[in-house]
């Protein structure tokens, strides 16, 4: 652990108050400064880190609101994925059904592309086939382990249709001049279960004078590997990502997910060590753009039709890792603004995690359940038509807890724009 | 919940003399569940509070739910001589919450209720682990005012401000946190529980016990809840940056405005270190080559708040401000405002270490005890940021070092101890609105003298004979 960003941390408190895990308990060690006195004392040999000190980092919901609170400038999400990696080498929550699943998802799934893929067809397969609904109705769900059956009804929906299938490799700019040359990153998540998202950005760049490069496979971007302890998987994703995309043949490299952009942002930091790779890491990190960003940079044209039925009421939910971690709060919103016939709605508490947080619906339901909860009770309660947000975990957590048929949609800000593209030349 | 609650005695693990444990186990019987934490995981974090360079580790820390857990604790306490230190959110200062040898941690952050708004008698009632910002908003929306607004307000304790009879940014206008207390509920260290003050306005019978608890840091009592007066909210607000080339010339815009007398709700002071740090998180706007800036507003009638904002600014312009401007919006005036409120922690993002001092002096010697403070710290070769309430003469030297060096924290000493007695020899105290606790008590006897020490001696030993509650802070009992 860095020890100089441990004792930059001067305990005056002023992240409490943001953290939703110290807010539900008012526990000093479920909070950042808590955390970070642990983590501290580890440090100082105060302390030995153990099985309760492991369940704390994952009690953490890695949300970084406490990084946006912090005047000091703890970077706390380098402390937490230290630490997190530390607990990985010392095994201390090592078991043979976790290992298992370890492996599968970090160490297989997500450094195979083609293979989650196949995965996400077998899944597909399950949902269309008829299968799903004859083994929930046949009461079969009772069998699974506990969580992953409170998890099943949230499998998400697998779509027809990948992005390679929806974008060509190239995609010339559409209706304008060609100003900017861009390469799309379509995501692990996305790509499998909102992989329109990747559609629509992609044709929101070519509406804007973008040609859009969207290699039909590409590497996952490692964050998960980074957030959950691989810092070495995590190194060889983003050095299969720079090989992919050389940072010098783009204007800019576009993320549409929240908790992917943070992570890319980061390439510098994660192989500063690695003398084949940090110069192009720099390089990398300084293209890397967060879609909403990147169309506010470049002045987006503004639409003249609208992309919903109108009057159309619209709230919109901060993805943790785009405001806190990118610090992106004004360009979703812009965006969204700059549709006729929208009216934007601010969410009280927009900026709160909503539980998503990676694994954390597997790893900590309870505390998952209850920040979902908080957060659809807030958009409820705008009455809004739809909710807009930029991350698939969110998405997916909104989607699970808007459950009513009267409930607002979600969708991604991109998608939006896109569709008031798409109606002006209906 | 799991990583909340998960347990599991890890190295570092010290068995508690047999003793203690059987009275810890007492005391887990007369708490509600999952309230008294013994777990290094769980007592590492209440080792310490806001201040540099101060640590402890308790033996137990109790959450407390409610006034019967308190005195539970306390009677607790009594049978078992063990010390208690009271802790709000942990934010003090000087280290009043950083817990006593071998001694608990009383912690009241869910003690957090509010429980009435009285709309006709101006006041609310809140328990003592309510946060300054809920009181804030309370007030608000019943379309009312609560003035104290310290810079941890986001967080600090309604308790711990009253513990330390804090202030904010508007003092000067305003006045301090014990101007708005009308009532306090508090558990005695003899373990009974008292409710001194009303929802009086004049109440003159017995003496003034409750100001007796205002400011006390936790050492003759446990503040369990507080009536507050609330006032009107003021109809309008303006507010304005001035920009200096000198401290010197900031702090005699400050003094003539007071002399004007111009008694405007804010006057508060940053000097070139501490703009730096506050721009380099806050990103408002603040003028990074200025030596010195002076955040001022000014409330109430419209008219009024038009003159006064009118008589700083050529003020300021007469003590050779390079540069006067107004808040074009509420938005950016409130930017300022929160901006102003992270200064001390933004300084820690210069050096690992921040110590920092709440010096006072009254207002017509503000510009002698910057040019001191700066002196001093040339002398010793140490880097301080300044800021403070310049308004109520309260001065904030921040020095800015690293605890591990103690070359340089040997000078940092002793450039803290020579600005004390520069303070002292302008007449001024030596903490505002911080208090006392461990970092001030040795230079508490210069200030008061032999014999209001005695006096004060006299007070802690009348109520708390025992020394229960967070002995060692503030004095030492013979
Ligand atoms: C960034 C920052 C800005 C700050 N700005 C200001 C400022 O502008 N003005 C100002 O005055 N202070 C300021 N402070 C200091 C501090 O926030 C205040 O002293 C605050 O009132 C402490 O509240 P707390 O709840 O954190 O109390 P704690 O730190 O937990 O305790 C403070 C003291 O009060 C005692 N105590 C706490 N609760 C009780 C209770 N219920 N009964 C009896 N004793 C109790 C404790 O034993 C201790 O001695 C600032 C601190 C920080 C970190
Ligand atoms: S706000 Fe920053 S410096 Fe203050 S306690 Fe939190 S992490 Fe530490
Ligand atoms: S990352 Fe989120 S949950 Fe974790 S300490 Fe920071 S604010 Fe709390």
């Amino acid at each position: 652990m860095d020890y100089s960003i441990l004792q930059q941390c001067m305990h005056c408190g002023m992240c409490l108050p943001t953290c939703p895990t110290y807010d539900h308990t008012k526990l000093e060690r479920n909070s950042p400064r808590g955390r970070i006195a642990l983590m501290r004392a580890v440090a100082d040999g105060a302390f030995e880190m153990n099985y309760a000190f492991a369940g704390e980092m994952s009690f953490c919901l890695g949300c970084l609101a406490c990084e946006t609170a912090c005047p000091a400038g703890v970077r706390y999400a380098d402390l937490f994925e230290s630490a997190r990696a530390d607990i990985e080498q010392a095994g201390l929550l090592a078991q043979p059904e976790r290992t298992f699943w370890r492996w599968i998802t970090l160490r297989t799934l997500f450094t195979h592309p083609r293979l989650l893929r196949w995965t996400g067809l077998g899944l597909r397969w399950w949902q269309q086939s008829g299968l799903q609904d004859l083994f929930r109705s046949a009461g079969l769900v009772r069998f699974l382990p506990a969580t992953l059956r409170d998890l099943e009804p949230l499998a998400p929906e697998v779509r027809t249709a990948f992005s390679d299938a929806l974008i060509p490799p190239v995609l010339p700019p559409q209706n304008a001049p060609q100003r900017f040359r861009v390469a799309l990153l379509t995501g692990c998540m996305q790509d499998l279960i909102l992989s329109e998202v990747n559609r629509d950005t992609a044709g929101v760049l070519a509406e804007n004078g973008c040609e859009v490069v969207t290699p039909a496979l590409q590497p996952c971007c490692g964050s998960i590997h980074a957030h959950n302890g691989e810092p070495a998987l995590a190194m060889q994703q983003a050095r299969r990502l720079i090989d992919l995309f050389d940072p010098a043949g783009f204007d800019a490299i576009i993320s549409n997910a929240g908790g992917c952009g943070s992570h890319l942002k980061k390439f510098s930091h994660l192989l500063a060590d690695d003398p084949r790779y940090a110069e192009r890491a720099r390089a990398w990190d300084s293209k890397v753009k967060d879609i909403h960003e990147w169309l506010v940079e470049i002045d987006f044209r503004k639409p003249t039709a609208a992309g919903t039925p109108t009057p159309c009421r619209a709230t919109y939910h901060d993805s943790c890792h785009l405001c806190h971690g990118q610090k992106i709060t004004s360009q979703p919103r812009t965006i969204l603004r700059a549709i006729p016939g929208l009216e934007l709605v601010e969410l009280p508490e927009a900026n709160w995690c909503c539980g998503s947080a990676g694994v954390y619906n597997i790893t900590q339901p309870e505390m998952a359940s209850r920040l979902k909860d908080r957060k659809c009770a807030h958009i409820e309660q705008t009455n809004c038509d739809l909710v807009a947000t930029a991350n698939p975990g969110c998405h997916l957590q909104l989607e699970a807890g808007l459950d009513s048929p009267q409930s607002p949609f979600v969708i991604h800000p991109v998608s939006l724009l896109a569709a008031a593209y798409r109606n002006e030349n209906p | 919940m799991s990583g909340g609650g998960s347990t599991s005695p890890g190295a570092g693990t010290h068995e508690a003399p047999r003793s203690a444990s059987a009275a810890l186990r007492d005391l887990q019987r007369i708490l509600p569940p999952g309230s008294l934490l013994t777990e290094p995981i769980d007592l590492i974090p209440y080792s310490f509070d806001g201040t540099a360079a101060l640590q402890s580790r308790p033996l137990a820390v109790v959450l407390a739910e409610s006034t019967g857990d308190v005195a539970s604790v306390i009677r607790w306490a009594r049978e078992n001589a063990t010390p208690v230190s009271t802790r709000g959110s942990g934010t003090g200062l000087a280290g009043g919450s950083v817990p006593s040898a071998g001694g608990l941690v009383l912690c009241l952050s869910r003690l957090n209720r509010i429980l009435e708004v009285d709309r006709p008698n101006l006041c609310l009632l809140a328990e003592a682990g309510v946060t300054t910002q809920q009181i804030a908003q309370t007030a608000e929306a019943a379309g009312l005012f609560y003035p104290p607004d310290p810079g941890s307000m986001k967080i600090s304790t309604i308790g711990g401000n009253v513990a330390n009879n804090s202030g904010g940014l508007r003092g000067l206008k305003y006045g301090v946190t014990r101007d708005y207390v009308m009532g306090l509920e508090v558990v005695l260290p003899d373990g009974d529980t008292v409710w001194l003050g009303s929802k009086c306005v004049k109440d003159v019978a017995g003496l003034s016990l409750k100001d007796l608890f205002i400011g006390s840091e936790g050492i003759l009592g446990v503040i369990t809840k507080v009536l507050l007066k609330l006032v009107p909210r003021p109809a309008s607000k303006g507010s304005v940056l001035a920009t200096f080339g000198s401290l010197a010339e900031a702090a005699e815009a400050v003094s003539r405005i007071i002399a004007r007398p111009v008694i405007p709700c804010t006057l508060e002071f940053l000097d070139k270190v501490t703009i730096r740090a506050v721009e380099d998180y806050a990103r408002v706007g603040l003028p990074l080559d200025a030596e010195a800036v002076l955040f001022m507003e000014s409330d109430g009638h419209p008219a009024q708040v038009r003159e006064e904002c009118e008589s700083m600014k050529s003020i300021a312009l007469e003590c050779r401000a390079t540069g006067v401007r107004e808040a074009h919006s509420p938005a950016e005036a409130l930017d300022l405002a929160t901006a102003r409120r992270t200064a001390f922690s933004a300084l820690a993002r210069i050096r690992p270490t921040t110590i920092l001092e709440d010096v006072t002096v009254p207002r017509d010697r503000l510009a002698a005890l910057v040019t001191r403070i700066s002196a001093i710290a040339a002398a010793h070769n140490v880097l301080v940021g300044i800021f403070g309430h310049f308004g109520d003469g309260n001065v904030h030297p921040t020095f800015l070092t690293d605890e591990r060096d103690a070359a340089e924290m040997e000078r940092v000493h002793r450039a803290i101890e020579e600005t004390i007695r520069a303070t002292l020899d302008l007449g001024g105290t030596i903490t505002g609105e911080h208090g006392v606790g461990l970092a001030k008590k040795s230079f508490l006897p210069m200030q008061l003298g032999a014999s209001e020490m005695r006096l004060l001696a006299s007070v802690k030993s009348a109520l708390d004979p025992a020394g229960l509650l967070n002995p060692g802070k503030i004095l030492d009992l013979p």
